[in-house]
């Protein structure tokens, strides 16, 4: 794998986890608990599919024959390369918001550890990406810790999602070739560095919320192999429909 | 049938842009000030408004009534000279 192919699968695991994560977020539209938090998930996930769509453009500009659009909308699950905790329905407001904390402080230390890379589009996108997750992680965990210390039942539902959510972090920190060969040419980095600090924080929260991280069984690794749960199937085909039965539709 | 209010809290939300003074936006419903805070960032802030916002519980503000209208207010309406519009104004003073 030269190094070009290993940036181009490395910024398409970028726009895949963004995309995937905003359009999970963007099926809570008209249908949040209440006006200010539905608000507030469609934010996070035009922050998510703005995020996304950057990273296309570079990972269309590194391909040199495929569009943005065809990136997102024209490939397939198998050549999908996000991580299965995007990817995992909304479930309940609780299992949402869960999600969203698992997956914003692993992104949160995954672009400030990006700021020391070698490419220098990655570090911009990791600039701007920075802030919006910082934000991200600030909202989903303050409501973490919200239900967690709530009544009876929203410290139950907390629970259960990350009961439930808990097998799929393992997956945030596989590493394949293409790391391989980032790490050596100085553009990527190993996650095992920021996994102890993905780590502690998420206990902080937890701790704070009363709520107890659940013995790890049944992981379930594979998301940038290409190998996804059942759920992606079904978000490509809702979310691809129109890209594909009216090829090269536009506004 | 019964009329239950489940809304959260109700907080009023000011908002500063550049360096104009704090303005009125409107309010939100929020649990706490963290999240009255996000929640007025989410729903006045989005297309770039504001750089500083406040947020104070709505039941925290003294008001005046209709009621009160005529004996606050109507006292003021004859009071001409309470106008700065009988001096002359003096030549290159400006956007007074």
């Amino acid at each position: 794998m030269t190094t070009k192919e290993a940036l181009y699968n490395y910024v398409l695991r970028l726009a895949d986890d963004n995309l995937i994560l905003a359009q999970r977020l963007a099926e809570w539209c008209s249908c949040g608990p209440i006006l200010e938090e539905d608000l507030a998930m469609t934010n996070i996930s035009l922050d998510l599919l703005g995020q996304a769509e950057d990273f296309y453009e570079y990972a269309s500009e590194l391909n040199g024959e495929k569009n943005v659009d065809e990136l997102a909308f024209l490939r397939s699950e198998r050549e999908y390369f996000n991580h299965l905790l995007v990817e995992q329905p909304n479930g309940d407001f609780a299992c949402s918001m869960v999600r969203q904390m698992l997956y914003a402080t692993y992104a949160k230390h995954l672009y400030e550890a990006l700021l020391k890379s070698r490419d220098e589009k990655l570090v911009a996108l990791a600039t701007k990406g920075l802030k919006e997750v910082k934000y991200h992680f600030r909202h989903s965990s303050e409501w973490v810790i919200r239900l967690g210390k709530g009544t009876a039942e929203s410290n139950l539902r907390a629970q259960n999602a990350v009961n439930e959510l808990w097998r799929y972090t393992d997956d945030l920190f596989e590493m394949n070739a293409t790391d391989k060969v980032l790490i050596t040419q100085s553009i990527g980095f190993s996650l095992k560095d920021i996994y102890p600090l993905w780590k502690a924080e998420i206990l902080h929260v937890i701790d704070a919320a009363d709520l107890a991280i659940p013995e790890l069984g049944n992981v379930i690794t594979g998301g940038i192999n290409g190998m996804h749960t059942e759920y992606l199937g079904h978000i490509l085909a809702e979310m691809q429909f129109l890209q594909r039965a009216h090829s090269g539709a536009k506004w | 049938m019964e009329n239950k209010n489940d809304q959260l809290p109700l907080w009023e939300v000011f908002i500063q842009k550049g360096g104009s003074p704090f303005k009125h936006e409107g309010s939100i419903h929020a649990s706490d000030k963290n999240m009255a805070l996000q929640n007025a960032r989410d729903i006045y802030t989005r297309r770039g408004e504001g750089r500083l916002i406040w947020v104070v519980p709505s039941s925290s503000i003294a008001a005046t009534t209709v009621e009160e209208e005529a004996e606050f207010f109507d006292p003021a309406d004859d009071k001409i000279y309470r106008h700065p519009t009988f001096y002359k104004m003096p030549e290159g003073a400006k956007n007074i």
